[in-house]
């Protein structure tokens, strides 16, 4: 089992050209292990999202290199011309809001992405019906994301970006429109997982509430990562 | 894999249901509008199926007797029964007029023939044949007419003793046919007042009242109210005899024009309703094109109400031609309910047609595929749109 769930190093991102050309990561370094949950925590215009975007190749990092467990997946460009298969095999997703399908049953949005990885229909479900009852919302598998509360909503992404087992989950402000509790009651949830299915977690967040339970933060500043202990708060 | 387009209409079929309804009346529109060019041709194969004869012998110069006047005098079957190849010969006459019934106009077109000829009608569906020379008729059931009703026909009452059925002229009016001499009559004569005035002008002409004549002036009135024309002799040839060689003859010493069944055809066919077809055939362009426009304008609606799932789907890795595949799907599974509800009203509304709607499975074989064509080619601006999305948008937003 490797020991890097996910390494960054000496990323950049550069948009435009010439005098026009913005820096918005300049050089950032992140090293998140299997199984830890760590914070990304910055101000507007730090670069965040752009950093998540890289992570979650859909845009082209400048230069850099980046491994996902041992496999070196950029190295001043992708390793790998499939960067579809790269998201949907070995990167999961949590939203802000949960985004889920709105015609799928909650099996079938969770389910959906081991299907598009070739899976077999039944194969899929029970997996999806696994993850499913690992997060307490077993009972709602047959339900409409609709029927379901915010809450549950968000658990179902939660088994969805775990459905097809990645190294790491990209979660982008998870807890934002949730009070503390359900904010906590995710965050709990996370590490749960992360440890359960040693998944290496970046939380992209500015939530207060949810903060102090990290025990790894990097802050992110004018493209450049600082790295800082948590406060590591038990759940 | 799921079937990601299934999913989605099932979740909002009511939405999806009521559009391809619309789409269907549209399409409903689109088959009648086919139909009605279908049943124009099929008027004009009727006519002349029904006619029974394989020439059509008219005044010289003109595309009587249906496409144009014509007007040859009717002795000059006897003379065309001499010819070679020619079994039998008849006078008919044909006059588009409106009878009443009911206190209402019913527009019909009067046929004049001599029964056990050419131009009588090929079947009965009620009553008997016309065995009278004068004021029977024989209807087509369109007409509305039941057997022993009596129809005014300008100054006399004839009474309906048989019915007949799709005995129609090219352009769909149901046929009255009447003994050929009254035919004659009601097409050449005129009423009493106007021949009464006619005898008091020829009186009154020097040239035709000429003292020292006797007898001159009475021949010519007696002319003027009497009419030796018809519009047409129809000519059955003699088994083994090309149709086209007997008109050659008849066209080179008769100085008359002799049409054959497909010049025939092709006089009321590509000439009569050429326009009509012209005028359908917009229509059709006008109505597909309106058809294309409402699924385009659908399938993209449908698909901006989804495009941070589409954000979602791309960014989770599915694939851009299965993200194409749904919407595709789905323009298509419009365009099937589309289909299939135009084909059901176009079928049940036909009938009240006031001219034969004629629905050939070969049209909606077509029309399906052109729809089915329609449909993907409206979807194309959804899926271009679907795939521009960037899966990047689902992040950070």
């Amino acid at each position: 089992m490797s020991e890097t769930g996910i390494r960054i190093e000496g990323l950049k991102k550069r948009y435009g050209h010439g005098e026009a050309a913005v820096d918005a990561l300049k050089d950032v370094n992140m090293t998140v292990a299997p199984g830890e949950v760590v914070g990304l925590i910055g101000p507007s215009g730090s670069g965040k999202s752009t950093l998540l975007k890289c992570l979650g190749a859909v845009i082209e990092p400048t230069a850099g290199r980046m491994w996902l467990g041992d496999e070196l997946i950029f190295d001043d460009g992708w390793k790998t011309s499939d960067l579809r298969a790269l998201r949907r095999d070995r990167i999961g997703f949590v939203f802000q809001a949960p985004y889920l399908i709105p015609f799928l049953d909650v099996t079938d949005n969770v389910a959906l992405l081991p299907m598009l990885a070739g899976q077999p229909n039944a194969v899929a479900r029970r997996r999806a019906a696994e993850l499913l009852a690992a997060l307490d919302v077993g009972h709602r598998a047959a339900a409409r994301p609709s029927a379901l509360s915010g809450g549950e909503q968000q658990r179902v992404a939660i088994a969805r970006a775990l459905a097809n087992q990645p190294p790491v989950i990209l979660a982008d402000e998870p807890t934002a429109p949730l009070d503390s509790e359900r904010a906590l009651g995710v965050m709990r949830i996370l590490n749960d997982m992360a440890r359960q299915y040693r998944t290496a977690v970046i939380v992209v967040t500015h939530d207060e509430k949810i903060i102090p339970t990290f025990r790894r933060i990097y802050h992110i500043r004018d493209g450049q990562t600082f790295e800082e202990a948590g406060e590591g708060r038990a759940l | 894999m799921i079937n990601l387009a299934g999913r989605d209409i099932l979740h909002a079929w009511g939405r999806f249901v009521l559009t391809g309804i619309g789409l269907g009346l549209l399409i409903g529109v689109t088959l009648s509008m086919a139909g009605i060019y279908r049943g124009m041709v099929d008027d004009a194969q009727a006519l002349l199926g029904n006619s029974g004869a394989d020439l059509w012998v008219v005044q010289k110069d003109t595309l009587g007797p249906y496409a144009e006047s014509s007007s040859i005098r009717d002795d000059l079957y006897r003379s065309l029964l001499g010819m070679p190849g020619v079994a039998r010969a008849a006078n008919v006459a044909y006059l588009t007029m409106q009878v009443t019934r009911g206190g209402a106009d019913v527009r019909v077109m009067l046929v004049g023939f001599e029964p056990g000829q050419p131009g009588e009608p090929g079947y009965l569906v009620a009553g008997r044949p016309v065995t009278r020379n004068h004021y029977e008729v024989v209807a087509d059931v369109k007409t509305g007419f039941r057997l022993g009703e009596r129809v005014r026909v300008r100054r006399h009452d004839y009474t309906v003793v048989g019915l007949t059925r799709r005995m129609v002229s090219a352009g769909g009016d149901p046929m009255l046919f009447v003994p050929l001499k009254d035919a004659q009559e009601v097409q050449f004569l005129k009423d009493n007042d106007a021949l009464i005035n006619e005898r008091a002008r020829s009186a009154a002409n020097p040239q035709l009242n000429r003292p020292g004549v006797p007898g001159l002036l009475e021949a010519i009135q007696a002319s003027q109210a009497s009419s030796h024309n018809v519009n047409a002799v129809l000519v059955q040839v003699k088994a083994g005899v090309d149709p086209e060689q007997a008109a050659a003859g008849i066209r080179r010493w008769k100085h008359l024009e002799a049409y054959t069944r497909v010049q025939m055809a092709d006089i009321l066919v590509a000439r009569l309703i050429a326009t009509s077809a012209r005028q359908i055939a917009m229509f059709l362009v006008i109505l597909s094109v309106v058809s294309a426009a409402i699924v385009a304008f659908i399938i993209y609606t449908m698909t901006l109400g989804k495009i941070r799932e589409i954000a979602v789907l791309k960014l989770i890795g599915t694939r851009n031609r299965t993200i194409a595949g749904m919407i595709l799907q789905q323009a298509l599974g419009l365009g099937l309910i589309g289909f299939v509800v135009g084909k059901t009203v176009a079928t049940l509304w036909a009938p009240f047609f006031p001219k034969y709607v004629l629905l050939e499975p070969g049209d909606a074989l077509r029309g399906f595929v052109i729809v089915m064509l329609i449909c993907a080619l409206a979807s194309t601006l959804a899926i271009r749109a679907a795939l521009r999305v960037d899966p990047a948008s689902a992040i950070g937003a």
